[in-house]
């Protein structure tokens, strides 16, 4: 479903990206891991044309990612996009902001926007929490309203970046659990992640991407537990007492 | 002299006139400033060098003029290449060339200090530029600005009694008419002052106002 064919960028004379090569199928729960400055998250962004690549391809169902063609647009709605950091809108309540997409951008009915919001809501756990702002929400709260969001333009796939580091450590569970139970619906996901333990859990398969490259791809079995390529050795190694 | 009280009595018709021509102007002139304001921030913010250069371009040059200059020149130089405008006219397309500039910059301010990441979330699902303007940035921004623009309002009143200079009978102008007939100075100018007073100090207190009020929907 997303096919990444010798992708390349560079941000100047930097390059980040030095030939990507992989493929995500319909269904299946990849994450990303590697250290910082791997290219993990460029990657990503690349996917939904948040950042631009300068040669190679990115496919999604063979229609080729362009960030600068008009098509992105179709694209981005239907593959959304949960970020570190959350980024609600602030001048919008929970509900608000997950019928945002569907209502003024895919111009659905309001009324069955408002009720499929409400129900996507529920399913990540804040029936209570509808009508708050999100600085009335906790970080974990924020960040399961952003999964709402996503889910709200019933997307083929969601791209995920480090959806639970900037978290206080006691939030990251409710978090993944919403992740999990998208995992056993079968939603197609690719997650940029540091959470060794969930990727071991809910991963198909596993990148783990080394300075622009993907060093080691497999199931999460054989990469995490079996690493081949010594840099993946190194690297859990060194984030193993995160565990 | 009559008493104070009596002479009062008697400048305050004159001047409430005035008053009421000053609040006209910059009434006129806000709202011109302000929709033409927004004009250049959208296009200072705009990708496109084509809409970007020449917008700051425009600004810039405007912002480098003083205003009494910019009054003269279209109170005085316009007419002669065939355009020809009362002084009122002339006093309110002034102001709100000169205050469009610095409102433009005001809102360009609230605009880029909206978070990026906004920007990628209006984006990532799927919205075009024109409607995350309007629906992500704008009124973010619009909340980010309102200070400074509570401070561009409140200048801008003040530099109406600019037009006094192209003979406009605003507030400043019936006073310096007043006091150069009857001499008396002191009790004119401080009813000028006093009046002015009474324009922006409740301007000041609604301002924070509504500053408060949109703080708490945060």
């Amino acid at each position: 479903m997303i096919r990444f064919e010798n992708v390349h960028k560079s941000y100047g004379r930097h390059e980040v990206l030095k030939g990507i090569d992989a493929e995500v199928e319909k269904g299946q729960v990849v994450c990303l891991i590697g250290a910082s400055g791997s290219g993990k998250s460029t990657l990503l962004r690349c996917v939904n044309g948040l950042e631009d690549y300068q040669a190679g391809g990115i496919f999604i169902d063979d229609r080729k990612v362009d960030a600068h063609a008009a098509s992105i647009h179709d694209i981005r709605t239907r593959v959304a996009m949960v970020f570190q950091r959350f980024n609600l809108f602030p001048h919008m309540t929970a509900l608000e902001n997950v019928m945002e997409g569907p209502a003024q951008v895919l111009r659905e009915d309001r009324k069955e926007v408002r009720a499929r919001a409400e129900e996507h809501l529920r399913r990540v756990g804040l029936a209570d929490k509808m009508d708050f702002y999100p600085s009335a929400l906790s970080g974990g709260q924020q960040q399961r309203v952003a999964i709402a969001r996503a889910l709200a333009m019933r997307p083929e796939a969601i791209l995920l970046d480090e959806p639970t580091s900037a978290l206080d450590p006691e939030m990251v569970g409710e978090v993944l659990n919403v992740l999990r139970d998208l995992a056993d619906a079968h939603m197609t996901m690719l997650i940029v992640t540091h959470e060794i333990q969930f990727a071991r859990e809910v991963a198909d398969r596993v990148f783990f991407l080394d300075s622009g490259r993907i060093a080691e791809q497999g199931t999460a079995e054989e990469v995490l537990s079996r690493p081949k390529s010594e840099r993946t050795q190194e690297f859990l190694r060194r984030v193993s007492h995160l565990l | 002299m009559a008493p104070l009280t009596e002479r009062m009595q008697d400048y305050l018709p004159l001047l409430i006139t005035g008053l009421w021509r000053t609040v006209a102007v910059s009434l006129l002139a806000l709202i011109l400033a302000t929709a033409l304001g927004l004009v250049w921030a959208m296009l200072r913010t705009s990708r496109n060098v084509w809409l970007e250069r020449p917008a700051r371009f425009i600004v810039e040059f405007l912002r480098g003029i003083p205003i009494l200059v910019v009054l003269f020149y279209i109170y005085f130089v316009m007419p002669e290449i065939g355009l020809d405008l009362s002084a009122f006219q002339a006093g309110v397309i002034g102001l709100a060339l000169t205050y469009s500039c610095y409102i433009g910059e005001t809102f360009r301010g609230g605009i880029e200090a909206v978070d990026r990441g906004q920007v990628e979330a209006a984006k990532s699902i799927g919205m075009r530029h024109g409607k995350m303007m309007r629906r992500i940035i704008l009124p973010q921004a619009v909340r980010i600005a309102l200070p400074p623009y509570g401070n561009n309002m409140v200048m801008l009143l003040k530099d109406s009694s600019q037009v006094s200079v192209i003979s406009v009978a605003e507030l400043t102008m019936q006073g310096k008419m007043l006091a150069s007939s009857t001499f008396d100075n002191m009790t004119v100018f401080t009813m000028v002052a006093a009046l002015y007073l009474c324009l922006t100090i409740p301007l000041n207190i609604v301002m924070r106002q509504v500053e408060l009020k949109m703080g708490k929907s945060r």
